[in-house]
């Protein structure tokens, strides 16, 4: 079946310097996808990218299609059905991402405008359905309220409400829980999952919470230094990581039962994007690094059903057994 | 929001009565009246029935106590000079500043504002540079080397418009254009940066995830927030209509309220003085005021912070 987005190639730079490095993703109908990696790994870039949404200081380039049209270099009209009609966004910090000036209801309104063609009294209810939808009690009233009178978690819920305005294919929930406390973070969680219960619409979880990935997608696909280094469905790739990278990540959790182990902590930092190493960016990290891996960076490779990771060297063979088409 | 603008309002007075103190202080410090309205040749019980006239012999205590008497009255003193109320010579040269600094302001506004959010939409590019150099020249170069530039070009050379008096509109063109410039770059800087710093907001980004239009993001989302800082410099250069042409009137010998100030301080006719900048005192807190206003108007955090204050 056709995915519903497909990303190809996707590259990024930023005045010459590549942040993100020919990432190929896809998301299907109705999918649960994560994507995990630290910060600077490119997560939210190649959403942002995708949707046309960087500054124009950025050369982006690769195909992102949807529903095999393809959308990069769309024109702008094109995009602005697309955004927030067919892919929604939400963001990190809900205070800072809703305008300051404006009320609820114009915020709400102008995505069910835009998107579903209501006008006058219909925005209304509707825009007062979706605040209840989300949670936020007295929706009348607070439809006429700013977002400062709203707390943190509220002015997520707010966000949700603005993305399904649009009744959008898929949600780009980009870190939607890091900026909220843990017990907010739950309900917006819960708040997510009821809302894909209800409408089928795909997500994209971006998190470098891997705990929340692992209970909110059916896939998760790993990000390191603007690549994507493993996929696999969730469940397999918290039990078996094949990427180095993964495994550390995997292996500095720790465990709920079990005998207690002591965690392990990935040595050295993210290199630098402007000096990326020359093969495998996460090479010098690597305790299982050979000679191979510092000639050119792996591709991603099929290693059984819906896995792929890039990595020339096979975990289950061991370290010695290096795979010979890594210098193709 | 009673209470935050009596708050205002008498903040507002305080200031006025610190800037007359100041005023009265400073020029009785820097020169004797008597000795420069009749001369220093006048013989000196001339001098000294000046002075008992106008009061100049009391302790310098007892008359900023008249004078402040006078003020509560409405009384603001009469010229030294030729004995008539200085507020109605200062009234009657308000009409001729107006005819320069309204224009001049609207041009401000006409040019600043949109230069600035031009500037800022195109940045980095070559239309963003031209305009901010410009806009640098336009307010680093002095108003009165400015008048003059413009006088050489338009009224030496070119000979189209004339160099100085009031007989005419042409007379004024210069002046304003004057007084224009260096204001609408001064805005023009100012809006620029204040709409480049919204643009990066995330609430920007989020209106243009949700599909709306860069003209309509522009435009609903980015003016209304960019509007709230804007909104000061606008309030400061409203604050100067009154006496913000002291150097253009002069270059142009326009016979405005700067020019009369200029004359009254060089004669230590210190009613007039004194009356001038309660006048500039009161017409900048006022502006104030309004910018004060308009921010809660502009900016609902603080319409409910000050709700939240009033309780």
């Amino acid at each position: 079946m056709e995915p519903l987005v497909s990303l190809d190639g996707l590259t990024v730079a930023f005045n010459g310097v590549k942040v993100l490095d020919g990432i190929s993703l896809s998301v299907g109908r109705g999918e649960a996808v994560g994507l995990v990696g630290e910060s600077g790994s490119g997560k939210s870039v190649t959403w942002l990218a995708a949707l046309g949404l960087l500054p124009t200081t950025a050369s982006v380039s690769g195909n992102v299609k949807l529903e095999g049209t393809e959308i990069l270099g769309a024109s702008p009209a094109t995009m602005d059905r697309v955004r927030g009609g067919r892919v929604a966004m939400i963001f990190q910090d809900p205070a800072s991402a809703l305008n300051p000036v404006l009320t609820i209801r114009r915020q709400v309104g102008e995505s069910l405008a835009l998107h579903r063609g209501l006008s006058g009294a219909a925005i209304h209810a509707e825009a007062r359905r979706l605040l209840d939808l989300v949670g936020i009690p007295d929706a009348e009233r607070r439809l006429s309220a700013y977002p400062h009178e709203f707390s943190g978690g509220q002015n997520q819920r707010i966000m949700i409400a603005m993305a399904l305005a649009g009744s959008p294919d898929l949600l780009i929930a980009d870190e939607p829980t890091t900026a909220l406390d843990a017990t907010i973070q739950a309900q917006i969680l819960e708040l997510i999952r009821s809302v894909r219960r209800e409408t089928g619409m795909a997500i994209v979880l971006i998190s470098h919470d891997l705990g929340v990935v692992a209970e909110n997608c059916d896939r998760v696909a790993v990000m390191y230094a603007g690549r994507v280094v493993e996929e696999a469905p969730s469940g397999e790739l918290f039990d078996d990581p094949r990427h180095p990278y993964a495994h550390g990540l995997i292996g500095s959790l720790p465990p709920i039962d079990g005998p207690r182990r002591r965690l392990t902590a990935i040595a050295g930092t993210v290199p630098d994007p402007k000096a990326m190493p020359q093969g495998c960016a996460f090479a010098p990290r690597c305790g299982q690094a050979a000679a191979p891996c510092g000639t050119q960076p792996p591709r991603l490779r099929a290693i059984g059903e819906n896995r792929r990771v890039a990595c020339v060297i096979d975990q289950h063979a061991g370290a010695s057994d290096i795979i010979g088409q890594a210098a193709e | 929001m009673a209470r935050y603008f009596a708050i205002r309002l008498a903040r507002a007075m305080i200031t006025i009565a610190l800037v007359v103190t100041f005023a009265f202080v400073v020029l009785r410090l820097s020169g004797d009246p008597a000795l420069i309205i009749m001369g220093p040749e006048a013989p000196p019980e001339v001098i000294a029935a000046f002075r008992k006239a106008w009061g100049l012999d009391d302790p310098i205590w007892m008359q900023y106590f008249d004078y402040f008497g006078a003020i509560a009255k409405g009384e603001l003193g009469r010229s030294m000079r030729d004995g008539r109320p200085a507020i109605a010579l200062v009234l009657e040269r308000i009409p001729a500043t107006l005819a320069l600094t309204i224009p001049a302001l609207l041009l401000k506004l006409a040019i600043g504002i949109p230069g600035g959010i031009f500037a800022a939409l195109h940045r980095g590019s070559l239309i963003d540079r031209a305009v901010m150099i410009g806009a640098v020249a336009g307010f680093t170069v002095p108003s009165f080397v400015l008048g003059l530039v413009l006088v050489l070009i338009f009224a030496v050379q070119l000979g189209w418009l004339p160099s100085g008096g009031q007989e005419t509109w042409r007379h004024a063109i210069l002046p304003i254009f004057t007084l224009g410039i260096g204001g609408a770059a001064v805005l023009a800087r100012f809006t620029r940066s204040a709409m480049l710093e919204v643009l990066g907001q995330p609430y920007i980004r989020t209106a243009s995830a949700k599909g709306v239009s860069w003209r309509a993001v522009v435009l609903s989302h980015a003016l209304p927030n960019a509007a709230i800082p804007t909104v000061t410099i606008v309030g400061f250069m409203v604050g100067t209509l009154i006496a913000g042409a002291v150097v253009v009137e002069s270059v142009f010998s326009w016979p405005g309220v700067g020019r009369l100030l200029v004359v009254a301080v060089a004669n230590r006719d210190l009613a007039v003085v004194q009356c001038i900048l309660l006048l500039v005192a009161a017409t900048m807190v006022t502006s104030n005021l309004i910018v004060d206003f308009l921010y809660s108007f502009l900016d609902p955090r603080l319409r409910s912070r000050e709700t939240a204050g009033a309780h």
